[in-house]
C-alpha cells in the first residue's frame, strides 16, 4: 500500500485476494486475464468466446464455461439448462455448428438427489433442443461448507466451424457496420437479482436463458455473414461493445432509446438504479453486420424464437485507437458507455 | 439524494399503521412496499417509493397541470 | 412508466430548453447580473440525471451547474468507514448496508474486500430487510450502516419502528445520516460563494418540507427551487430559478409539487423526531457542521451500534485531501483537482467522490464533462490479451 503525504487515503493498486469483481465480466476480470492468464498461457485465445483449433482436415471451435448460478432454480430456467446454453452459445458466436458437450459437476455433500436429477433432466432437454450431445463428464463431491449445499457446473464444448467467407471476429468489424441486439436485454440479470434478494416480483421476471443456434443457423443459411457476434453475458451489452471496440480499435455509437428493454425489467432496474446495458443476459447476443445486410439480418432474427424484439441499436462510426463506445442521449448529446467496473451495485441515490 | 420511483398501488394488505402494498412500477410488480408514511394511500393511487417505503402519494392533478404547462413551451 | 415517461419526453424537454434560452437572453440585457450563472444541485441523484441525459450540454453556455455535496456516500468520513469495517469483522456480526457503500475504501480496504476475507456483509434494498435478517438470526448481531440524507432517514426510522414493535434486541444501526440545510448554510455563508441559485433535492423536501429553506433565501438572497429528478423536472427547476434571477427575486418555489408538499410528510417527520435528535456531524472534506446530522435519542441508544461496540477503536484519519472538500462545496470542478483522472480514477479511486456513482468526480469521469468524446485513459497496467 502506498501512502500519499497530502492525502491520507491510501491509493492501493491491486488486491491480495480474489474478489467477486474478478468474475463479473468487467474491468477487473479483463485485467486478471491480461496480466495473469495471458502471460502464463501463451496459446490462450482469450479475445474470443471460443478457441479455434486447426487439425489437418477440420477447423473446430472449443470452449469452456462454468456456472455458479444461485439459486440453482430460477424463473425461466435452472443452472443445468443455463450450463448447456452458455457453452452452445459461445460456439455459435464463434461461428461454429455446436456438436459435443462435456458436463462436470462439483457438488457439496448434502445436495438433494432429487434436485440433481431435476438438473440432469434439464440438461438433457436443453441439449436435445440445442441439437448437441453430452458425450463425457465428471462428478466431484466436496465437503459441506454452506448452510444450503451448492452445485457448480462446468461445461465444455466442441463445434465444427462453418465456412464463412469472412470469419466473424472483432478484427473484421469495420466502419459502417450496423450493431444489432438479438432481443430485449437485462432479463437474466434482473431475474436472478430479484430472486436472490427477495425482491420477488409478481409475475416474476423470467430469465432469457436459451440456445442461440436457431439464430446462428438462420443467419448462415440465408447468407448473412456477420462481421462479429458475441453473446452479452456478464457485464451485459456494455461489456460486449467495449470489448469489441477495444479489440478492433473502433468507435461504436448507439442510440439508447433504440435498445429494447421489457417493461418489467426496466421497472425493476429503475427501482434499483441499474442501467439495463450492464445487466447480464443468457440468450441474447450482439451482432455486427454490413449496412446492406442489416435489415435482412433483422428479419431473420424476428422469425426466430426469442428474437421478436431484435433491433438495430447503432453503428460503427469510425476508428478509435483506444476503442470508444458512446450513446446518444435524450437531448441529443453524446455520452460514453464505459466497460462496467467490477461488481455491479444497486444505488440508493 | 434518492432514487425514488413512482408506482401504482395494486393492493394493500396488513394492519394499520404497518400496511404494505403491492406496487406496479411500470410493469415490475413488487409487494411489501411499506405505507407507514402514507396512511391515507388507497388502491389505485400512485406513490413515490424509496428504499422499500412510500414517501408520498402523487398528486395527480398537480402532475397533470405541470405537464400541460410544460408541454405549452414545446408548442411555441 | 407513468410519472416518469412524461418527464423524459424529448419534445417537452426541448421546449423547456427553448424557454430557458429566452430567459437567458433577457438576463443578459441586465448588466447587473454577473455571468455565468451558477446553479447548484444538492442531490446526487440529480447530478447523475444531469450528466446521464446530457442536460449540462443542452443549456446555454451562460448557465453552469456546480455539483453540491448531495452524495451521502461521498460525505461519510473515512473514520466512519473504518469503524464500519471493524464492526463488520467482529465475530457474530452480520453487517448490512445499501449497495452504494460497499465499494468505498476505508484506510486499508473496502467492504467487498472484507467480505472476500470472510466478514458477513450483505447488501439490502430496504433497511427493514436488515430487521428481518435479525429476526431470522437471533444468535447474531445485525448492524445496518445508516447513511443518507433526510429522505433515507425515513426508511431507516421505519426499520427502528419495526424493531421496536417486534422487540428485536439484536438489531442496531451505525447512524451517520446528514441534513441538507446546514450544509447549504455553510456553502452560502462562505464569502467566496459563487452560487446564484439552488435546485433543492425533491425527495428530501418530500419528507421534510420546505420550511427550513425559507430562512436561507431571506438571509442570502439566493433563489431555491425544489426540483425533481427526471430530465424535464430538472430543466423546469432550472427555468424557475433563472426566472427568479431575471426578476431579482429570491424565494422558495416548488417545481416538484406533485410529489413534495411544503409541509413535507408529517407522519414521517413525527416518527423521525421520535427516534432521532439533531446532532453535530462531521462531513468528509468539509469538517464538522453543527446540527447537520441525526443521532439516536437517549431512550433509543440501545439501537446505536457505536454504543453497543464502544470498545472498538477504529482508525482515525487527519483531514483528507483538501481537494475533495473544494469539489464538494462547488469551489472547484473535479477537473481542477490535480489527482483527477491521474492517481484518482474509477478503477483506483482515492476520494469518495470518485467511488460513489453520484459523486461529482465519478459523474465527470463517467460522462466526460470537461473533455470531448475522448475516453478516459486506461489504467497504466491494462494490456489487451494477445491472440496467437
Amino acid at each position: 500500500m502506498t501512502y500519499r503525504l497530502e492525502c491520507p487515503v491510501t491509493g492501493y493498486q491491486d488486491t491480495d485476494v480474489v474478489m467477486l469483481a474478478h468474475g463479473s465480466g468487467g474491468e477487473s476480470m479483463q485485467k486478471l486475464i491480461a496480466e495473469m492468464y495471458a502471460k502464463a498461457f501463451p496459446y490462450l485465445q482469450s479475445e474470443h468466446d471460443a478457441a479455434l483449433i486447426n487439425t489437418d482436415r477440420y477447423q473446430l471451435a472449443f470452449t469452456t464455461d462454468s456456472f455458479v448460478a444461485k439459486p440453482p432454480f430460477f424463473p425461466g430456467g435452472d443452472i443445468g439448462s443455463l450450463a448447456v446454453h452458455g457453452t452452445v452459445n459461445d460456439l455459435v458466436m464463434r461461428g461454429s455448428l455446436p456438436h459435443w458437450i462435456s458436463v462436470s459437476f462439483i457438488l457439496e455433500e448434502g445436495f438433494p438427489m432429487k434436485d440433481l436429477e431435476r438438473i440432469v433432466l434439464s440438461i438433457a432437454e436443453a441439449s436435445k433442443k440445442a441439437i448437441v450431445r453430452i458425450v463425457t463428464g465428471d462428478t466431484k463431491v466436496i465437503e459441506r461448507s454452506h448452510e444450503i449445499p451448492e452445485i457448480l457446473i462446468n461445461t465444455s464444448g466442441i463445434g465444427a466451424m462453418r465456412d464463412w467467407k469472412v470469419l466473424p471476429e472483432p478484427k473484421n468489424v469495420s466502419v459502417g457496420n450496423k450493431v444489432i441486439v438479438s432481443g430485449d436485454i437485462g432479463r437474466h440479470g434482473m431475474a436472478l437479482m430479484s430472486v436472490r434478494n427477495g425482491l420477488e416480483l409478481d409475475p416474476p421476471i423470467l430469465s432469457d436463458s436459451m440456445p442461440l443456434n436457431e439464430m446462428g443457423r438462420g443467419l448462415y443459411y440465408y447468407n448473412i455473414n456477420p462481421n462479429c457476434m458475441r453473446d452479452a453475458t456478464r457485464g451485459g451489452v456494455a461489456a460486449v461493445l467495449n470489448e469489441i471496440a477495444r479489440s478492433a480499435k473502433l468507435h461504436i455509437r448507439i442510440d439508447e432509446e433504440k435498445v429494447p428493454v421489457a417493461d418489467d425489467v426496466r421497472g425493476l432496474a429503475e427501482i434499483l438504479g441499474y442501467d439495463p446495458l450492464v445487466l447480464a443476459n443468457e440468450g441474447r447476443f450482439v451482432l455486427f453486420v454490413k449496412d446492406e445486410e442489416a435489415e435482412h439480418a433483422l428479419e431473420i432474427l424476428h422469425k426466430c424464437e426469442g428474437g421478436e424484439h431484435a433491433a438495430i441499436i447503432g453503428e460503427v462510426v469510425g476508428k478509435h485507437e483506444m476503442g470508444l463506445v458512446t450513446a446518444k442521449t435524450l437531448l441529443g448529446s453524446e455520452k460514453p458507455i464505459h466497460m462496467p467496473t467490477g461488481e455491479i451495485l444497486p444505488r440508493i441515490c | 439524494m434518492c432514487l425514488g420511483v413512482p408506482g401504482k398501488i395494486v393492493t394493500i394488505t396488513g394492519v394499520a399503521p404497518f400496511c404494505t402494498a403491492k406496487v406496479n412500477f411500470g410493469g415490475a410488480v413488487k409487494s411489501g412496499i411499506s405505507l407507514l408514511a402514507c396512511p391515507d394511500a388507497k388502491e389505485g393511487d400512485y406513490c413515490l417509493t424509496h428504499a422499500g417505503s412510500a414517501l408520498s402519494v402523487i398528486d395527480e392533478d398537480c402532475a397533470r397541470e405541470t405537464t400541460e404547462l410544460l408541454r405549452e413551451y414545446s408548442a411555441l | 412508466m407513468k410519472y416518469v415517461t412524461e418527464f423524459r419526453d424529448r419534445e417537452v424537454a426541448e421546449g423547456v430548453i427553448r424557454e430557458i434560452q429566452k430567459v437567458v437572453l433577457e438576463i443578459k440585457q441586465n448588466p447587473k447580473i454577473h455571468l455565468p450563472i451558477r446553479l447548484m444541485e444538492i442531490c446526487g441523484g440529480q447530478t447523475h440525471s444531469i450528466l446521464q441525459y446530457g442536460i449540462h450540454t443542452a443549456l446555454p453556455k451562460e448557465v453552469e451547474f456546480v455539483h453540491g455535496p448531495g452524495c451521502p456516500v461521498c460525505v461519510t468520513p473515512i473514520e466512519t468507514i473504518n469503524l464500519a469495517l471493524e464492526l463488520a469483522k467482529q465475530p457474530n456480526v452480520i453487517f448490512t448496508s445499501f449497495g452504494d457503500m460497499l465499494r468505498v475504501p476505508g484506510s486499508d480496504e473496502n467492504m467487498f474486500e472484507a467480505k472476500a476475507k470472510g466478514a458477513d456483509i450483505r447488501w439490502v434494498y430496504a433497511p427493514t430487510e436488515a430487521v428481518e435478517i435479525a429476526k431470522q438470526n437471533p444468535d447474531k448481531e445485525i448492524i445496518f450502516f445508516a447513511i443518507g440524507f433526510e429522505t433515507t432517514t425515513w426508511p431507516i426510522t421505519e426499520a427502528l419502528c419495526v424493531a421496536e414493535r417486534d422487540s428485536v434486541k439484536n438489531f442496531s444501526i451505525l447512524p451517520t445520516m446528514v441534513r441538507v440545510p446546514p450544509a447549504l448554510e455553510v456553502i452560502l455563508s462562505d464569502p467566496e460563494c459563487v452560487i446564484d441559485g439552488i435546485l433543492a433535492a425533491g425527495h428530501v423536501c418530500t419528507i421534510m418540507g420546505t420550511e427550513e429553506y425559507e430562512p436561507l433565501v431571506e438571509k442570502y438572497g439566493v433563489p431555491i427551487v425544489v426540483t425533481g429528478f427526471q430530465p424535464v423536472d430538472i430543466l423546469n427547476g432550472v427555468l424557475m430559478c433563472l426566472k427568479q434571477i431575471r426578476d431579482s427575486r429570491a424565494e422558495v418555489e416548488n417545481a416538484y409539487g406533485w410529489v413534495a408538499k411544503g409541509a413535507g410528510n408529517t407522519v414521517a417527520k413525527a416518527l423521525i423526531n421520535k427516534f432521532f435528535k439533531v446532532v453535530d456531524r462531521k462531513w468528509r472534506g468539509i469538517g464538522v457542521i453543527p446540527n447537520s446530522g441525526f443521532g439516536l435519542r437517549d431512550e433509543y441508544k440501545h439501537f446505536d451500534a457505536e454504543i453497543k461496540w464502544k470498545h472498538i477503536n477504529a482508525r482515525k484519519e487527519p483531514e483528507p485531501n483538501k481537494y475533495c472538500g473544494l469539489v464538494l462545496t462547488g469551489k472547484i470542478k473535479p477537473t481542477e483537482c490535480p489527482f483527477f483522472r491521474k492517481e484518482c480514477s474509477q478503477e483506483h479511486p482515492i476520494g469518495a467522490l470518485m467511488v460513489s456513482s453520484e459523486g461529482a468526480c465519478a459523474a465527470y469521469y463517467l460522462y466526460n464533462q470537461g473533455t470531448d468524446t475522448d475516453p478516459p485513459p486506461l489504467s497504466p497496467s491494462y494490456g489487451a490479451a494477445k491472440e496467437t
